[in-house]
C-alpha cells in the first residue's frame, strides 16, 4: 500500500508565554496548553493532500512520548489521518533517539514518504528528519515549500537562505516542512467524533529494540536576558538625530 | 585535546562569512586544533580563502563534480569518512548547515547541539530553545564526539591569518548517492547587502500592505546601504520573498542597526533580532510589543515617516 508516515510532536502551544522553572530544571508545562507542533500540522496537511490527489492510499500519524501524546494523535486522526501509532515513552528523548524509533516504525510501515516538521517549536533542534533520512539511507528534502509527487520520484522546492532550491528525490524519501508549504485545515466537530473510532496502536520502545539515550544532557534552563526598553521619540527628526549621534546613519 | 572539523559554506566561489564565524566559535574551545573542509566542484580557490582565516591549522579540500551544489545527502557520507579522529564537527546554523549536520551526526552516531551561542568548555554549550525565550546549557560526557551547528549571530567572524594554513586534498572513498538530484535554485538577485551579515537592516511587516508598498523600504535601505528584511506575516502575505524572513524560523541576525517598520513584534520575530545592537521601531500602535525591546520607538504612520526619515538622512540634517 502506498503509505505516508507523518510524525506528530506534542509541544507547548505556540501562543504560550514560556516560563522557566525557578530551580532551572525545565520550563513550566503544568496547566499549560499543549498542541501539535505547528510544523507537524503542516506535514500532516501535505500528506492528506497527496492522498486526496490519489497519489497515496493511507496516512499514518506517529508520535513518540508520554501517554498524553494520544491527545495530539487524536487531533491528527480528526484532521484526516487514517490511523495512528503511539510509541510510548516517559523518558526525555533527544532527536537521535526519536529518529531511531521512527526508523523502526518506518521499517514496519514501509512508507513511500515520511513527512516531518522541520523543527519542533520547543527544543528548536531541527534534526530528527535529517537523522531519520540518514539512518534509513534515503534522500532528504528539508524545509519544503512545495512538494510534487510523480511516480517513484518527488520534486521538492526548499526554502534556503539564498532563495528557493528545487531537488528531485527518489522515493521513498524524507521531507521536512517549512511554514509556507500549506495552510492546515481546521478540524470539524464530526471529525473529532469519528477520530475516536480510528485505530491507535501503542508500541513500546524496548519492544522495538531502542533504548532511549540522552547523550546531550540538559544541565540547566534559564530565562533569556530581556532587552531593556529604550526611549520613545516624538518625530522623525528626533529619531534621525539620535541615530546620527550614535554614528548609525 | 579537542580537534575540530568545520564544514565550509560557500556561494559563487566565495566563502560565506558563516565559516569564519564557526572558526571563531571553535577558537573558544581552549587548545583546539581547527581544520576546515571545503566540498566543491573545484575547491582550490575556496580553500585559499579558508586558509587565511585566523585560527585555522589546516584546510582539506574535496573537489568533485557532484559537490557543485552542496547537497546534504551527497556530502554527508564523505564528511563522515573525513570526520574520523575529530572530537567535534561544526557547521553553520544556516539552511546549509541545518540540512547537513544532523545527517552527519546520525551517520556518526553522535549527538548534535543545534545553534550553539556560548561555548563553556569542550563539552558544555549554551543554546536557545522555545524561540529564544529560554537558554539551555547542555553537556556531553567527556570524550563523546559532538556535532554542532553554530548560531552565527552569536560570534564575530574570525579575522585574517598572519600566514596561510596548509591545504591538503582529500579523496574520500565513500560512495556519493545518486538518489538526490539538484534541479534549480532561484535566488532573488539583489545588489543590496546580504541580510544575514548586513550592518544595517530595514525591515517591514504586514502593515506595509503590498509588495509595491515595500518599495519605500527598499528606497530607504538603498539610501542607508542597508539590507531589507521582513516579518513572517509580510512574507506569508506575499509582500516579500521567503529569504527575507527574520525570526525563529527565518534568519537570525545581529546587525548594528535594525529598523522595524509596521512590525508588531511577535516573540518569534523578536528572537531573530535580539542580538541587534540598536533596534528602532516605527508602528502606529503604541501598544505594539516591539516597543518593549526597541532602543528608539516612534509611534506614527510609516507611509509618512519612512520617506521623511529617508529625506532627513539624505539632507544630513
Amino acid at each position: 500500500m502506498k503509505r505516508i508516515l507523518v510524525s506528530i510532536k506534542r509541544v507547548v502551544d505556540y501562543n504560550v508565554r514560556i516560563r522557566v522553572k525557578p530551580d532551572g530544571t525545565g520550563v513550566i508545562t503544568d496547566g499549560v496548553k499543549m498542541s501539535v507542533n505547528p510544523f507537524d500540522e503542516i506535514a500532516l496537511e501535505e500528506a492528506l493532500r497527496i492522498k486526496e490527489k490519489g497519489l497515496a492510499e493511507e496516512v499514518v500519524a506517529v508520535s513518540i512520548g508520554p501517554a498524553d501524546c494520544q491527545q495530539q494523535l487524536r487531533t491528527a486522526l480528526a484532521m484526516g489521518a487514517d490511523r495512528a501509532v503511539h510509541v510510548q515513552s516517559d523518558a526525555s528523548l533527544e532527536p537521535g533517539t526519536a529518529a531511531r524509533l521512527l526508523l523502526k516504525v518506518v521499517e514496519r510501515e514501509q512508507p513511500m514518504l515520511a513527512i516531518l516538521g522541520k523543527q519542533a517549536i520547543d527544543d528548536d533542534c531541527n534534526q530528527t528528519g535529517q537523522m531519520l533520512a540518514a539512518l534509513w539511507d534515503r534522500p532528504q528534502a528539508t524545509f519544503a515549500s512545495k512538494v510534487e509527487v510523480a511516480g517513484d520520484k518527488a520534486l521538492v522546492t526548499r526554502e534556503v537562505d539564498a532563495g528557493l532550491e528545487t531537488l528531485e528525490v527518489d522515493l521513498p524519501a524524507v521531507i521536512t516542512t517549512d511554514l509556507r508549504l500549506n495552510e492546515p485545515r481546521y478540524v470539524k466537530l464530526p471529525d473529532i467524533m469519528k477520530a475516536k473510532k480510528k485505530p491507535l496502536d501503542t508500541l513500546d520502545p524496548a519492544a522495538l529494540g531502542v533504548a532511549p539515550s540522552e547523550r546531550l544532557r540538559a544541565v540547566k534552563y534559564e530565562p533569556t536576558a530581556q532587552r531593556s526598553k529604550g526611549i520613545m521619540v516624538k518625530d522623525a527628526q528626533e529619531l534621525v538625530a539620535a541615530l546620527r549621534s550614535k554614528g548609525l546613519v | 585535546m579537542s580537534k575540530i572539523l568545520i564544514v565550509a559554506e560557500h556561494v559563487n566561489d566565495k566563502l560565506n562569512p558563516s565559516t569564519a564565524k564557526c572558526v571563531s566559535c571553535a577558537t573558544k574551545i581552549s587548545g583546539a586544533e581547527i581544520h576546515i573542509v571545503v566540498f566543491a566542484a573545484d575547491a582550490a580557490a575556496l580553500a585559499a580563502q579558508a586558509a587565511n582565516i585566523a585560527g585555522v591549522a589546516k584546510v582539506i579540500t574535496v573537489s568533485h563534480a557532484a559537490h557543485q551544489n552542496a547537497l546534504a545527502a551527497l556530502i554527508a557520507p564523505q564528511l563522515v569518512e573525513l570526520a574520523a579522529g575529530y572530537s567535534h564537527v561544526f557547521g553553520p546554523s544556516t539552511t546549509f548547515g541545518k540540512d547537513l549536520m544532523p545527517r552527519v551526526a546520525a551517520l556518526l552516531d553522535a549527538p548534535q547541539a543545534s545553534d550553539i551561542m556560548v561555548v563553556e568548555s569542550a563539552s558544555r554549550f549554551r543554546r536557545p530553545i522555545y524561540a529564544g525565550n529560554a537558554i539551555i546549557t547542555v553537556e556531553v560526557a567527556e570524550g563523546t564526539r559532538l556535532v554542532a551547528t553554530v548560531r552565527t549571530a552569536s560570534f564575530e567572524a574570525a579575522g585574517p591569518a598572519s600566514s596561510a594554513a596548509p591545504i591538503e586534498a582529500a579523496h574520500p572513498a565513500a560512495a556519493i548517492p545518486t538518489h538526490t538530484r539538484f534541479v534549480s535554485v532561484s535566488a532573488a538577485r539583489s545588489d543590496r547587502p546580504d541580510l544575514q551579515t548586513a550592518a544595517k537592516v530595514v525591515s517591514g511587516g504586514r502593515a506595509l500592505g503590498s509588495a509595491d508598498k515595500f518599495q519605500i523600504l527598499y528606497s530607504l535601505a538603498d539610501r542607508m546601504g542597508a539590507a531589507v528584511g521582513a516579518s513572517r506575516a509580510a512574507v506569508d502575505a506575499g509582500y516579500a520573498a521567503n529569504d527575507m524572513q527574520v525570526g525563529q524560523t527565518g534568519k537570525i541576525i545581529a546587525p548594528e542597526l535594525y529598523m522595524a517598520f509596521g512590525i508588531s513584534g511577535a516573540i518569534q520575530h523578536l528572537t531573530g533580532i535580539k542580538d541587534a545592537r540598536t533596534i528602532v521601531a516605527v508602528n502606529k500602535d503604541p501598544e505594539a510589543p516591539i516597543f518593549e525591546v526597541a532602543d528608539f520607538g516612534l509611534v506614527g504612520d510609516l507611509f509618512q515617516l519612512v520617506p521623511e526619515i529617508e529625506q532627513l538622512i539624505a539632507s544630513g540634517s
